[in-house]
């Protein structure tokens, strides 16, 4: 390990926009981690006030700074909050990447970003052999849901109730498209995302169903990657920026209007954290990408005016939206889901209380930090169960999962949907 | 350094779990929200029960360990800053709401309820519990207390101090002092509430505190006037309050806050106007729009270039918006954000307005200033960048003008903040000598062994 001196000269590549923090504590109100364990060191303002602390080499190690910054969901709830405008996601990012450069990725972490995400023909064909033996381990744990649990206890699954890997993940289903403009005029390029391509196909699927009905043309590339931020948020820069090349020239490759996902989480990474975190090479071409993406909601409602099914064959059913922290806090973007879910015949939208407070996902947070993940994932799970709703749809398939974790476990009788689903669901009826 | 046995005897009382002696958790608990030099504590601990609350007090008077009682650390002048190796007690561990009661108007809360949590659990029956810190959303009652914290409805609802019916405290050697009661009425004993609001963790640490609460006014109404030149807008003040209404609130905004306002939220504010005075009534239906009539009509006789009265809930929405971006248009503008409250008889704001303007200009600092300008405590907010030695000394001569100033003209050298380590050192020049040596003798007969938040208030000697 370099000195570290040698530490405190990298982070200072940070320091004017540490000090952009006030210290007046407002994110203690909104943090979600802080929630459950009012310890400073978990808040932004503590996270923050350590980073400094690296920089001003007032640590003789960074093991325990580091272990602090990882103790973060990467919801954006403080910087969506914060009177002084902390780019606070850049920040932990950036120094996630600093410390990880520093410290060196544990090996575990190597094994699976570098052997496996960062090369997606690999990755699809490890995950497609995991899906044909993956019942060997599991068992049904709720039908509604559709959740699995561990045969044997495991230390990784814990007591989880898990949504099983697609038999046929999505680029298998469909295969390269490109397809112009219909009588809609507008022509998008899909984005699939890990999660809906493994595990959640049906989203992307239901997303064509859309497209196509609205005569809306399509570009989709084959032998997408992931979009990074897995390895960006355990600080692997250098696969982000593979990752990030090799999906800037499958899409750069295409025409299209606008590029759509439905995942919230990517749509946020490809909007903010492309252009932010690019190298100089690909800056220009993250951020001119970046200006034209969106998520699918916000396209079929602002762009591509999805107007209300009238077909009253599918059967009335409650629907309570959550909103996943990367669609409403990074993007602003709230009522285009409702919107969708008002348009589709016979949902009928009842909100929850707070249904913008983080359901404590956060990607590999859940894996570090399970009982806390489950602690903010049931405060949701309870609003969600006393909204008396019999479907919870959003717009991220990270939240489907959680919140199917924690409905499953609460016994509940609750769908987990996109609502795009919802919507292609009422197209077929 | 804190004995490793100590520390032990301290998780011992409130589980492993709540006693932290990690380098990074020391590391966070050195500062709050106060521009002043963090300090690094040797143990945080945080006791979940009333019993390891004062047994926790007790263990640190015992060993002679400073100790710093901390809510949600969002004090602007110091107050939650410990002593080297001393001890921080945390009371985000004691969060519970014990009792509202309807019938006899009263709540009975820990001290590490937050206050807007408090003020929603009790609007939902229909009360109301008014002081409202800008801090409110993560501020907790024990601190808001321990402040005597004010808020934006001071002009008609008074602050902290006088919701405070009675509290239960811990002095230092851990024996539970209660005072006050749940009645209207209570002569019972010396007043030691009275004592302890305002006290900064000096003096005891609070257990349990019982808050008035009132009926919740049915009706408001806002409104917005805007005046090209601040005599107008003050003497508007003047006008309003001789004419015995009594606005809920009465906000103040000067040019520089409502450019930066501007800048930060492209809201079509009147960028060239002098002032701006955000008014809002609230009341008996009838009474609020009588009054908003007449406030409106005060406000066009005393030259307001233009009013606006918002009509329904999101026109109010908007005219409140301006002034709660007024601290986060301000903080974007420079690194480091220094908020005074100084305050003066509120017939003295166009002086004390003038006087911030020659001050900044005397010391060539960027001051943007907004406040309650019914009750005359005014927020000069100080913009710059600490890194700067130069400038800091600036800063700093800024300060000590601006007290100055409000001191000369009959006023206070904190309307809200409290006096922590941030103004300890003007505490004299406000008071008398007689009155430092007096607060240093209650100190010491509470607090022999100076444990309790030491160089709080009335600064380090004891
Ligand atoms: C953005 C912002 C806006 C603000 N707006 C306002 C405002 O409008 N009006 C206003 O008055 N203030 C305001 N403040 C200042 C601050 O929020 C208040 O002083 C508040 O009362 C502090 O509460 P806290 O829980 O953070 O207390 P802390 O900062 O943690 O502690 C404050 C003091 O209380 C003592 N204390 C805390 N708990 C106890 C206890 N149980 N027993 C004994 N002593 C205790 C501490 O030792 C310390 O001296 C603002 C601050 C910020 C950052
Ligand atoms: S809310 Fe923003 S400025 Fe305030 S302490 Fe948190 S990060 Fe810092
Ligand atoms: S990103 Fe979310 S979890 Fe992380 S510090 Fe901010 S609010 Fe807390």
């Amino acid at each position: 390990m370099a000195s570290m001196e040698t530490l405190a000269r990298l982070m200072r590549e940070l320091e004017d926009q540490l000090v952009v923090c006030m210290k007046c504590g407002m994110c203690q109100s909104v943090c979600p981690v802080f929630d459950q364990t009012g310890r400073e060191a978990d808040v932004t303002r503590g996270k923050l006030a350590l980073l400094s602390g690296l920089m001003e080499h007032i640590f003789d190690d960074p093991e325990g700074v580091h272990r602090q910054l990882n103790k973060c969901l990467l919801c954006g709830s403080c910087a969506a909050n914060c009177p002084s405008g902390v780019s606070v996601q850049e920040i932990f990012l950036k120094a996630r990447a600093i410390l990880s450069g520093f410290m060196g990725l544990p090996p575990a972490k190597r094994l699976i970003l570098r052997g496996m995400l960062a090369n997606p023909r690999l990755f699809d064909h490890l995950t497609a052999w995991g899906a044909k033996f993956q019942h060997l381990f599991t068992r049904s744990a709720n039908e509604i849901i559709g959740t699995s649990c561990a045969r044997v206890m495991s230390p990784l699954v814990q007591d989880r109730h898990f949504k099983t890997l697609a038999p046929v993940p999505f680029h298998r289903q469909a295969a390269a498209i490109d397809r112009p403009a219909g009588t809609s005029g507008l022509k998008v390029a899909l984005f699939t995302g890990c999660l809906i391509d493994k595990i959640f196909p049906n989203i992307a699927d239901s997303t064509l169903k859309i497209l196509d009905h609205l005569e809306v043309g399509l570009f989709l590339p084959e032998n997408q990657a992931c979009c990074g931020i897995p390895a960006l948020a355990s600080g692997d820069l250098a696969t982000f920026r593979k990752l990030q090349a090799h999906n800037l020239k499958l899409y750069t490759s295409g025409e299209f209007d606008y590029l759509v996902t439905a995942c919230a989480t990517c749509t946020s990474t490809l909007h903010e954290v492309w252009p932010q975190m690019a190298d100089e090479r690909h800056r220009d071409t993250a951020a001119r990408l970046a200006r034209r993406t969106m998520d699918i909601n916000q396209f079929l409602i602002q762009e591509a005016s999805l107007k209300p099914l009238s077909n009253s064959a599918a059967g009335g059913c409650t629907v309570t939206y959550h909103d996943p922290c990367h669609l409403k806090k990074g993007l602003h973007v709230f009522s285009e889901p409702r919107a969708v879910i008002a348009a589709t015949p016979g949902c009928t939208l009842k909100e929850m209380a707070q249904p913008d407070v983080c359901c404590g996902m956060g990607g590999s947070f859940n894996l570090q930090y399970y009982d806390i993940s489950r602690d903010i994932g049931q405060l949701k799970a309870a609003q969600i169960q006393a909204s008396g709703a019999e479907v919870l749809a959003t717009g991220c398939p990270a939240c489907m999962l959680q919140v199917s974790d924690m409905l499953s476990q609460a016994a509940a009788q609750i769908k987990v949907r996109h609502p795009v689903e919802l919507y292609a669901a009422a197209l077929d009826a | 350094m804190i004995s490793n046995a100590l520390v032990g005897q301290f998780k011992t009382l409130v589980g492993d779990e709540n006693a932290w002696s990690d380098a990074v958790d020391l590391h966070t608990y050195a500062y709050d929200a106060a521009v002043v030099d963090p300090v690094k504590p040797g143990l945080i601990v945080r006791p979940t029960s009333t019993e390891a609350l004062g047994q926790a007090v007790r263990l640190c008077n015992e060993n002679g360990l400073p100790l710093t009682v901390r809510g949600a650390g969002t004090n602007l002048s110091g107050g939650t800053v410990p002593l080297p190796d001393g001890v921080v007690i945390v009371t985000n561990g004691m969060k519970s709401i014990v009792e509202i009661n309807e019938a006899d108007m009263y709540a009975v809360v820990q001290p590490g309820v937050v206050t807007a949590k408090l003020a929603a659990a009790v609007e939902a029956k229909g009360l109301f519990y008014p002081p409202d810190p800008g801090s409110q959303a993560v501020s907790t009652i024990g601190g808001n207390v321990a402040e005597n914290a004010g808020g934006l409805r001071g002009l008609k609802y008074g602050v902290t101090r006088d919701y405070v019916m009675g509290l239960s405290f811990f002095d230092v050697e851990g024996n539970l002092v209660k005072s006050g009661s749940k009645t209207v009425k209570c002569a019972t004993g010396y007043n030691l509430t009275g004592l302890m609001v305002g006290s900064e963790g000096t003096l005891g640490v609070f257990n349990e505190i019982i808050l008035k609460l009132i009926p919740l006014p049915v009706h408001n109404k806002a409104m917005m006037a805007v005046f090209d030149s601040l005599e107008k807008a003050s003497e508007t003040v003047a006008a309003i309050i001789a004419n015995r209404i009594v606005p809920a609130t009465l906000e103040f905004l000067d040019n520089f806050t409502i450019r930066a306002v501007e800048d930060f939220s492209k809201a079509g504010m009147p960028t060239d106007a002098a002032a701006m005075l955000l008014v809002e009534l609230d009341g008996h239906p009838a009474q609020v729009e009588e009054d908003a009539e007449r406030v409106e009509k005060l406000c066009r006789s005393m030259g307001a270039a233009s009013i606006r009265v918002a009509q329904d809930a999101a026109e109010r929405d908007r005219v409140w918006a301006a002034r709660r971006a007024a601290l986060s248009a301000l903080a974007q503008l420079k690194p480091t954000l220094v908020l005074e409250d100084a305050t003066v008889p509120r017939s003295r704001i166009p002086d004390m307005v003038a006087a911030i303007g020659r001050i900044a200009a005397r010391y060539d600092v960027t001051i943007g200033t907004f406040g309650h300008a019914g009750d005359g405590n005014l927020h000069p907010t100080i913009l710059t960048d600490k890194r700067d030695p130069e400038e800091w000394q600036r800063v700093e001569h800024t300060i000590d003008a601006i007290f100055d100033a409000a001191l000369e003209m009959g006023g206070t050298l904190s309307g809200e903040h409290g006096t922590g380590l941030a103004k300890c050192r003007y505490l004299e020049k406000e008071t008398s000598a007689g009155t430092i040596l007096f607060s240093r003798r209650i100190k010491r007969a509470m607090d022999p062994n100076n444990i309790l938040n030491p160089g709080k208030i009335i600064a380090a000697k004891a």
